[in-house]
């Protein structure tokens, strides 16, 4: 019960601050539509999106709203289908990301010393390497990747960054009075943790886990239209792959290439604006200013 | 100085951690691929650089595994990298040298003028906190930069070269050209390298765009530049010398943390325009499991990223007199 009723704040505070916020309000919509689109594909996929059974290469028509592609499948179709799983990966290694990224950031912070020199170095070495060569040397071994080593190649080349900021603002909260309090209440160490440094980071926590999101929907997409994913799924990546393998621009098949992309580039930047919002909660003097505060600005 | 050796120390620590990843992941890959590309060597090669390349694979498992290691650490440091499967009997490094002034050029050249626009523009958007740049152009970046770098690309392509027809589609050069140093030579280089350009600029843009102006913000509410307002100077010199100079440090810092990402999306911008440099060369590698090559590749690329973060790290030292006198 009580659990729920933290949940139920929890939503209520992210849906306040949504309501304020015109690019969280935007993020938060698509965000909400691509989920609900992923969820029933079948409702927004008037045909099969793998049959062969149109003709092929057909522009704009009522009966295919982006036309059809060189092997005679619906465009649109293969669109709405591929959503699932555009957010699949931007869910699930967002979510590991952001758990490796706590629990490494966190605990450098908190538990400082050699701990925290070790962690720091492992965190920024991965940080440096430049990560999709990285990806596609190990993927390129592997021949195709599947969906489980697909998250688990990101998750281990995408948590970085997340630790390293999270490092520093654990860093900057350590030695607060209250958190002293806690310690000097005899508290243990996980408790403070959960308790009491975590809650005032979760804006950031928040803004990582979109980052991550961002970073994996990105290096997902660009490993399938080189080939390296799993050529025979249903996802935008593929059906860039498809449209570039069968030179779609220069075919006269535009939309076939284009369409898939948009799509992307509409979920990155649902993510990317809802990150955007969650930096300016976490650093106040970010935020927007009106009329008012900016003469003043100017007459100081 | 304490600064510039621990940077010194940091590099030395990721190439050995990259150099090391370099080595075990062809070891640790379900039934070693390169097994089957091995077999094609025997006989077609010296005995010395089929054993360099045991070493570098993990075929001979006679071998220790400590002591593949240090022979393979010993091959790198000579410059042995082995010899490229897609191009045989080429050596991977004179395979490489033909790619890499393509891509120093246009992706080293492209990150930089990215670089320096981005943050010129961030500056002037905190500058004028409010004004329609600064409403403008972090809300437009934000939404660009979460656009896939290739498909920039691709609707580039589409709309200048194809549609309008105003510039080639893809390659460094005209295919009938013969490449020497003459004028006309050197503008089809030109004409081939914006669109690829472009395609980096417009997306490794927004992010310092971003991080210049929040710095930026940060730096302008300090006292020293209210003191600065108050004697009276030109707005123009506070805004460069005082505000610009001491927001620059952290983007400079930014700018070596995000080098990787750039890369990572240049690689693709290569692939798109079948542009001859180094990440292209690393995709075709893989398509014909040229693994020599590749494994080269990676390692050029990590290479090329930390140096260029370890000269970041210099000019850091160089303009904040805070990092020179230790920590």
């Amino acid at each position: 019960m009580r659990i729920l009723r933290g949940v139920a704040a929890a939503l209520g505070a992210a849906w306040r601050f949504i309501r304020r916020d015109k690019k969280a309000m935007v993020g938060a919509f698509i965000l909400l539509a691509l989920l609900i689109i992923s969820a029933f594909p079948s409702w927004f996929t008037p045909d099969d999106p793998a049959a062969e059974i149109y003709n092929p290469g057909m522009g704009l028509s009522w009966a295919h709203p982006l036309g059809t592609t060189s092997f005679g499948q619906d465009v649109f179709s293969q669109l709405m289908a591929g959503t699932r799983q555009s957010m699949m990966i931007a869910m699930v290694v967002g979510f590991f990301c952001t758990i490796l990224s706590v629990v490494i950031g966190i605990s450098a912070a908190y538990l400082g010393g050699l701990v925290d020199d070790a962690l720091s170095l492992f965190t920024d070495v991965v940080l440096v390497i430049p990560t999709f060569p990285l990806i596609i040397v190990i993927t390129a071994y592997l021949k195709s990747a599947s969906f489980w080593l697909m998250v688990f190649v990101l998750v281990i080349t995408g948590w970085s960054y997340g630790a390293r900021q999270l490092r520093v603002q654990a860093l900057s909260l350590r030695n607060r009075d209250y958190l002293l309090a806690a310690r000097a209440r005899g508290e243990s160490a996980w408790y403070v943790i959960a308790v009491e440094l975590i809650p005032p980071m979760t804006s950031l926590i928040v803004a990582n886990f979109l980052g991550a999101a961002l970073y994996a929907v990105l290096a997902e997409s660009g490993l399938q239209f080189v080939g390296l994913g799993d050529i025979n799924a249903e996802s935008w990546g593929t059906m860039l792959y498809w449209a570039q393998n069968n030179e779609a621009l220069t075919t006269g098949l535009p939309l076939w290439a284009l369409a898939p992309g948009v799509a992307i580039a509409v979920l990155g930047s649902a993510l990317a604006l809802l990150n955007y919002a969650f930096d300016e909660i976490a650093n106040p003097a970010l935020r927007p200013v009106g009329g008012r505060r900016r003469k003043k600005v100017v007459r100081a | 100085m304490k600064f510039l050796v621990r940077r010194v120390g940091f590099l030395l620590a990721a190439l050995w951690a990259a150099v090391t990843v370099n080595f075990f992941i062809p070891r640790l890959m379900p039934g070693n691929p390169a097994e089957a590309m091995m077999a094609t060597f025997r006989g077609h090669v010296n005995p010395a650089a089929l054993h360099a390349l045991e070493v570098a694979f993990g075929i001979n498992t006679k071998e220790s595994l400590a002591s593949a290691y240090v022979q393979y650490l010993g091959n790198l440091l000579h410059g042995n990298l082995g010899i490229s499967t897609s191009s045989f009997p080429n050596p991977v490094t004179t395979v490489i040298a033909r790619g890499l002034p393509w891509s120093l050029g246009l992706v080293g050249l492209s990150t930089v003028l990215g670089f320096l626009i981005g943050t010129g523009l961030g500056a002037l958007a905190a500058w004028r906190r409010g004004g329609w740049l600064d409403n403008v152009l972090p809300p437009m970046f934000v939404i660009i930069s979460a656009f896939p770098y290739f498909w920039v690309g691709l609707l580039s392509i589409w709309l200048f070269a194809l549609t309008l027809n105003w510039l080639p589609i893809i390659g460094a050069f005209n295919a009938t050209a013969v490449p020497t140093w003459s004028w006309s030579f050197i503008q089809d280089v030109v004409r081939h390298a914006i669109l690829p350009s472009f395609t980096i600029l417009v997306t490794s843009i927004g992010g310092w765009i971003l991080t210049m102006r929040n710095n930026m913000i940060t730096v302008v509410a300090e006292d020293y530049v209210k003191m600065a307002r108050a004697k009276g100077l030109r707005p123009r010199r506070i805004l460069w010398q005082y505000a610009g100079r001491n927001a620059l440090l952290p983007n400079l810092t930014g700018f070596a943390m995000s080098l990787g990402f750039v890369i990572s999306g240049a690689i693709l911008v290569e692939y798109v325009f079948n542009y001859p440099g180094v990440g292209f060369m690393l995709l075709q590698a893989v398509q014909s499991q040229d693994y020599p090559l590749m494994q080269a590749l990676f390692l050029l690329i990590t290479v090329a990223v930390l140096l260029a973060i370890f000269i970041s790290d210099v000019a850091t030292a160089l303009l904040d007199p805070r990092t020179r006198g230790g920590k």
